[in-house]
């Protein structure tokens, strides 16, 4: 994707406003609808993560499929709990996933440290202490509803992006949203730069 | 930030007499679904000289932090050691809890406790059996076993309200009574779930190529089952006949008739053929606990709020999907243990590795791998 | 094998053991210090118990007790072996020799209390990395990320 993120820096600015929704429109549906995700499971949720790509859940109908390497992935999925022997293999795998990526934290353990926040020695509260994280799935474990959620809700911040950093865009909904929580413009590309967060 | 996973006990060629050997790191994240574990394995060629399992990526010191809960507060940290197996981590639990404060459970308890028991041997065995499959190769029997798991998993969604944690058996009884036509769903399932085990072994032991990736890899014998401190399926595969369901019975279990079923090379085949068919044998137990089971309370009487044993110590264990799980509790007298130990069966039979993956390729480390079954929230607690 | 007759065995194999034993909450409880303990194991090895199922260690205020859980399928009977170490230097026999289930369980006590079980081939820590500092699982282990919970009752 250099080829497209050059071509969006040239545009800096949002000129070339025609050329830009027509792109984005396809460069995000192409990402947003096919979504692997790299599941980095480590404990319980790992579990429901798998049952979440199985016949009674079936992910790969929203385009998203477990795939084990970080090269031929867009989103890792960190569904456990991480301990401080384990944080530097996720942060290297997670270094050599391609960009764009996303990182969905998936479960109390992977949010907060969950159960495990109190007296313990060895555990990361939370994986965003290292990783730049997306979307929170609260829960422990949460169901695997809960898991495609989260993919749906992360498609639709992938439509609010523009290969164009500067640029901002209103999205269509993707789905009905309850209440008045509304994912309207937001400013695309910064998970990008967020880098490490030590 | 502690330091790189590539540490200086691992060189990059180790000279052996005349051969130079390759040291292959395997894990910590590798695609078998078994979680977290670091296989260093020396490679002369593509034979295994040495495999040395690293593991402690999972390690969340429940040990330690059973110390400042209460008795009954520690039950949600069981439900995560075995994670797989949840309602036998609390039952073994709870049962040590039992023992040191001189607790009675009544006796429909106990037989929910068996049903339970043996629907999550079952699960537990259909997670192990379709995700060593899958290492094979064989992704349709990974479905196909997820699918049984999903209509267990459900019927315990039904009974207390959790997919995975369920924090089901308390010291002194167990928590919900069963809602109605429960039963009656649960042995449906027990009828389908005979049908759905005939086409799995067609399916996946029927298969050539899953004979060849199975048979006479990781021989495992019974002395060596028995020195090595091996229990559950990966014993009884080796010809150990001991289960503690019959041997060292427990609970309700002298109630009930079933067989032990046991291998006798002790391959990877014969390990993955005792699981399928301790399912079998664990749909006969469940069809005759609920046709014993009378109504009655599920709790104990007269348990206080806050349990506080006297000083003392005891262990209890039960036969869980992998071998003999046992909680070792001592107690002060105050209401939080003074040490709680998890023997856990999965820690012990993953020592045995080493020991079975010399001589093989690193394609059969895999396959013994996921015949020892190990699940990491109890191997490394 | 109940405990009695298991008693009786013992006492009339090795009468020297006979005084060490003891019935605690149902389980029969053999107490040896330190320096018998390679030796009673050698004697439990002959005399049927071909199981180790569990090695652990608790820390009391004044000493280490280490508890061993022995099974003999033979006789079908179970035996506790609990030794005491002392906490300044604590260093015991490994009995890595008689039962190989012994060689992940010591490194086990070791990574987590700190005992030394000399004559392990290969003692060194299992379940925290290589460089941790400090025995997690003593009384008085100090750590500044630990963050003990609140007395919720």
């Amino acid at each position: 994707m250099a080829v497209i993120d050059r071509l969006g820096e040239s545009l800096d600015g949002g000129q070339g406003g025609i050329i830009l929704s027509t792109v984005d429109s396809l460069v995000d549906w192409a990402r947003g609808k096919s979504l692997w995700a790299m599941p980095m499971g480590t404990a319980c949720c790992a579990m429901e993560l798998i049952a979440a790509s199985f016949s009674k859940f079936d992910f790969d109908r929203h385009g998203t499929f477990p795939r084990p390497d970080p090269r031929h992935t867009d989103v890792m999925v960190v569904a456990g709990t991480i301990t401080k022997k384990m944080a530097p293999a996720v942060k290297r795998i997670y270094e050599q996933m391609a960009d764009p990526k996303w990182v969905i934290a998936m479960g109390n353990c992977a949010v907060s440290g969950g159960i495990f926040y109190y007296d313990t020695y060895s555990v990361v509260r939370g994986v965003d202490e290292f990783l730049p994280v997306d979307v929170y799935i609260g829960g422990c474990p949460p169901r695997p509803e809960a898991l495609q959620d989260a993919v749906l809700q992360l498609r639709q911040r992938i439509a609010t992006e523009s290969i164009s950093p500067d640029r901002r865009r209103e999205s269509s909904f993707v789905l009905p949203m309850p209440g008045d929580i509304s994912f309207g413009s937001r400013p695309g590309g910064g998970e990008d730069e967020g880098g490490d967060a030590e | 930030m502690t330091a790189d996973i590539v540490r200086d006990d691992m060189p990059p060629s180790e000279i052996a007499g005349d051969e130079e050997q390759l040291v292959v790191n395997v894990g910590p994240s590798h695609p078998s679904t078994h979680g977290v574990c670091r296989v260093v394995v020396h490679l002369d060629g593509e034979t295994v000289t040495k495999a040395e399992p690293v593991i402690g990526y999972l390690h969340r010191g429940i040990e330690k932090m059973a110390e400042n809960r209460t008795y009954l507060q520690v039950v949600p940290l069981t439900d995560r050691l075995d994670y797989v197996g949840s309602m036998y981590a609390n039952w073994a639990y709870c049962r040590a809890v039992e023992r040191l404060a001189g607790i009675r459970v009544p006796e429909r308890a106990e037989y929910l406790r068996a049903i339970v028991c043996e629907m999550q041997r079952i699960a537990s065995h259909m997670m192990s059996l379709g995700s060593a499959a899958a290492d094979t190769g064989a992704a349709t029997m990974f479905i196909y076993a997820f699918d049984e798991r999903e209509r267990i998993v459900e019927a315990f969604e039904e009974l207390c309200g959790a997919r995975l944690t369920y924090n089901y058996v308390r010291p002194g009884g167990v928590s919900f009574d069963v809602p109605e036509g429960w039963t009656d769903t649960v042995l449906e399932f027990c009828r389908n779930h005979r049908t759905a085990l005939d086409t799995m072994d067609r399916l996946y032991f029927g298969n050539v190529i899953a004979r060849q990736r199975m048979k006479g890899i990781g021989v495992l014998s019974a002395e060596d089952a028995v020195a090595w401190g091996a229990s559950g399926p990966v014993a009884r595969g080796s010809g150990v006949n001991w289960d503690l369901r019959k041997h060292d019975t427990y609970s309700v279990y002298p109630r009930f008739d079933f067989d032990v079923p046991t291998g006798s090379n002790g391959d990877c085949y014969d390990r993955a053929r005792v699981r399928l068919f301790e399912c079998y044998e664990s749909c006969r137990i469940i069809e005759q606990a609920i046709a014993q089971m009378e109504p009655g309370p599920i709790k104990a009487s007269g348990m206080p709020r806050l349990l506080a044993p006297r000083p003392g110590d005891a262990y209890d264990h039960i036969e869980s999907a992998r071998g003999s799980l046992g909680v070792y509790l001592v107690s002060d007298g105050s209401v939080r243990p003074y040490r709680m130990k998890v023997r856990s069966p999965a820690f012990c039979n993953l020592a045995l590795l080493p020991l079975l993956a010399e001589g093989h390729m690193l394609s059969d480390l895999v396959v013994i791998l996921g015949s020892l079954d190990p699940v990491f929230g109890e191997v490394d607690r | 094998m109940n405990i009695t007759e298991l008693r009786e065995h013992l006492c009339a194999t090795y009468p020297d053991l006979c005084p060490l034993f003891s019935i605690e909450f149902g389980d029969g409880v053999l107490a040896v210090d330190s320096e018998r303990l390679s030796e009673a194991a050698h004697n439990l090895k002959d005399l049927g118990f071909d199981r180790l199922g569990m090695v652990t260690a608790v820390d009391r205020p004044t000493r280490f007790e280490l508890v061993y859980r022995l099974h003999s399928r033979s006789m079908s009977a179970a035996l506790v072996v609990k030794c005491t170490v002392e906490r300044e230097d604590p260093r015991v026999a490994s009995l890595v020799d008689l039962w190989p289930a012994a060689l992940w369980q010591e490194r086990e006590v070791y990574d987590m209390f700190g005992v030394v079980f000399e004559g392990h081939p290969d003692l060194r820590r299992i379940l925290l990395p290589e460089e941790w500092e400090g025995y997690p699982l003593r009384k008085d282990y100090q750590d500044k990320t630990l963050i003990r919970r609140p007395d919720y009752i």
